[in-house]
């Protein structure tokens, strides 16, 4: 059984699907043996937490957006689902005397599903609305939900919720560093969604991405297939909801707000909508920009933080897409530095699975705009540039 | 069973006062190859889409095979066996051919696997997975697809996107296929590969085709029988060369002589 099941993924085995796993595998060994050799400063097991819920929520959102090719502006809420239920449950398993890593575990569970719950509920509207108006809906639910939080007694209220978990690791100097259990997740998140990604069922939705009406006259079932991502990923949010919970206290409504989830969604857009190893990078890149330029601005100072994030927010995303830069972007780029130091890499022509650019996805057109009349639609909405490379052999 | 593949009765709708088509009768025989033709906006596309399910009819029903299909969803009428292609092509721009294609298998049962064998990467996935590339490659084989079939699909010339969208809807297994314009487009040179390849089509996959066309070089060539309509209602059926010589449809067409 165990021979069959290894031997599978010896045969089907190609380097570039487990670049991700093997990335984040180095940097969590390499951080983790600095961490026991007390190597690292007391900040940086912090900043390795929020870089990896951070991936998190990146990755997870691009299931929607870059996947699915529904824009949601309410992940935060997710989130907050998570952080909120994940600290409650986790404060009773902790009053009632239980282990603290187990009380996190099952903190996760229990937040990760409720957030699933409220995945589906989101996803509901999916089926209906599409491209703007679904944004505003969830956007929508982005605040609601901070605001019942808010206003839920046992939460804490306005003064937000205090989270043991977080004060029983400060207590005990021996505990291990949450930023292992935040790896352990993103690296059983990367499972799930890669594998799903790289299978029918992720087929199934970049189909929905791409076409819908066509996927729904190939016998794809939308609904199915739209909610199933949309829970996935509410899921996953709320896993990292309930670590952000664990890394913080109190846990506060004002930190899930509509701002956050555009933090998100700027992640997935800068590093490539369908791009899983994109996101994963972005997600990096903005939370450590983030985190040195609180820890060095401060005082006045801070006011000028996001003056600077913003600037550099600009600069990365008119670098990346600038008409004028291309034939530079060309000649200097990351894939092609990586095609000299790995030469593996250039025997498969590396693509991204079913990568999709940003304009593809938000204009989707109205089904009713396509199909009543025998008129041609102008095809100009749905032929992107040409991609870099054809994709490797299937 | 039915003696008819499709049978419409009285298939109607009407767009508030619009009546877009009004009581089409089509019966397509097994292994036939139907014309449904008539000028611009004579409600064509639209019996494809109530056929299809996009649209749901306002008077009338229609049976595959004998069996009552109105009412049901554009999903569960292409698991009941009907398959269509779009008039301006509707492919899977962002997902390579081969691809595009195992989108098409996604249904059948014998490529099942729930989206946790999925994940866990159990023994299922794998052999679902391959047994769908093969099915694949078979099917793009047939079409001359193969050597690209880790191109992106809109960067195939528009002759090989038709292919690729027929050869979809071909991979969902339908008992009747349905192809929008299929010619449009084209050079003589491709029309006359296209009636080939839909020749080959009912031949080798045992199937029954309505088409839409324009092209009347198409028409002639290659349906069997062919249903005119003009303003949404039936203007002549019945074997090809009698319709279109019929002298309202040439009216139609070509205009009075006022």
């Amino acid at each position: 059984m165990l021979k069959e099941y290894l031997l599978n993924i010896k045969k089907d085995f190609k380097w570039k699907h487990y670049t991700n796993y093997i990335a984040v595998a180095v940097v969590f060994v390499l951080f983790t043996s600095l961490y026991y050799m007390g190597a690292l400063n007391r900040s940086l097991p912090s900043l390795l937490n929020q870089v990896g819920y951070s991936i998190i929520l990146a990755v997870s959102l691009n299931l929607v957006v870059g996947f699915l090719g529904e824009l949601s502006l309410g992940h935060a809420g997710f989130m907050c689902i998570g952080a909120y239920v994940g600290t409650y449950v986790a404060n009773l398993l902790l009053a009632a005397g239980m282990n603290t890593l187990l009380a996190l575990v099952i903190a996760m569970v229990v937040g990760g599903l409720l957030a699933g719950v409220f995945g589906f509920i989101v996803g509901l509207p999916a089926l209906r609305l599409r491209g703007d108006y679904l944004a505003i809906v969830t956007l929508a639910f982005g605040e609601i939900i901070r605001n019942l939080c808010k206003n839920i007694p046992i939460f804490g209220g306005a003064p937000g919720l205090v989270s043991d978990v977080y004060s029983a690791n400060l207590q005990d100097k021996n505990s291990p560093p949450l930023f292992i259990a935040t790896f352990i997740c993103l690296f059983l998140m990367l499972i799930v969604i890669q594998n799903l990604i790289r299978s029918k069922h992720g087929r199934a939705i970049t189909a929905i991405r791409d076409n819908e009406i066509a996927s729904k006259a190939t016998g794809i079932n939308v609904t199915f297939y739209k909610l199933l991502a949309f829970i996935i990923s509410a899921v996953f949010a709320g896993v990292a909801g309930v670590i952000y919970g664990a890394s913080v206290s109190p846990v506060l409504y004002t930190n899930f707000d509509y701002n956050y989830s555009i933090e998100i969604l700027v992640m997935v857009v800068l590093g490539g909508m369908g791009s899983i190893t994109g996101s994963i990078v972005a997600a990096t890149v903005i939370t450590v920009l983030n985190f040195y330029l609180k820890a060095y601005l401060t005082g006045d100072m801070a006011a000028v933080k996001t003056l600077i994030y913003a600037v550099i927010l600009i600069v990365m995303v008119v670098y990346k897409n600038a008409p004028a830069l291309k034939s530079f972007r060309e000649k200097y780029n990351f894939k092609k530095l990586l095609n000299k130091l790995l030469p593996h890499r250039r025997k498969e022509s590396f693509v991204q699975d079913d990568e999709a650019r940003w304009d593809v996805v938000t204009t989707k057109i109205s089904m009713n705009e396509v199909l009543s009349t025998d008129l041609v639609v102008t095809e100009s909405v749905t032929s992107p540039d040409k991609p870099d490379a054809p994709g490797g052999d299937e | 069973m039915s003696e008819y593949v499709l049978e419409t009765k009285n298939l109607g709708i009407s767009f508030g006062g619009l009546k877009a088509a009004q009581d089409v009768n089509l019966k397509i025989k097994k292994n036939e190859i139907y014309g449904l033709i008539g000028p611009n906006g004579a409600g064509k596309t639209t019996v494809f889409n109530m056929l299809t399910g996009v649209y749901q009819p306002t008077t009338g029903t229609f049976y595959l095979n004998g069996e009552e299909l109105r009412g049901l969803s554009q999903e569960a009428i292409n698991h009941k066996g009907i398959a269509r292609t779009f008039q301006n092509i509707r492919l899977f721009n962002n997902m390579t051919v081969i691809r595009n294609v195992m989108v098409g298998l996604h249904n059948l049962p014998e490529f099942k696997c729930n989206p946790l064998t999925t994940v866990l990467r159990l023994p299922g996935y794998y052999r679902a997975e391959r047994a769908m590339r093969q099915e694949a490659k078979k099917l793009l084989e047939i079409f001359g697809l193969l050597e690209d079939r880790n191109n992106f699909a809109f960067n195939l010339p528009y002759g090989k996107q038709r292919k690729l969208e027929i050869a979809r809807a071909l991979a969902t297994r339908p008992k009747l296929l349905l192809l929008d314009e299929p010619a449009a487009g084209m050079n003589p040179h491709e029309t006359e590969e296209l009636m080939q390849t839909i020749r080959f089509i009912r031949d080798n996959f045992d199937m029954t085709v309505l088409l839409i066309e324009h092209d009347m070089s198409l028409v002639t060539g290659v349906c069997d029988n062919v249903t005119v309509l003009n303003f949404g209602t039936t203007l002549a059926e019945g074997k090809t060369e009698d319709a279109l010589s019929n002298p309202e449809v040439i009216r139609a067409y070509l205009g009075d002589d006022e």
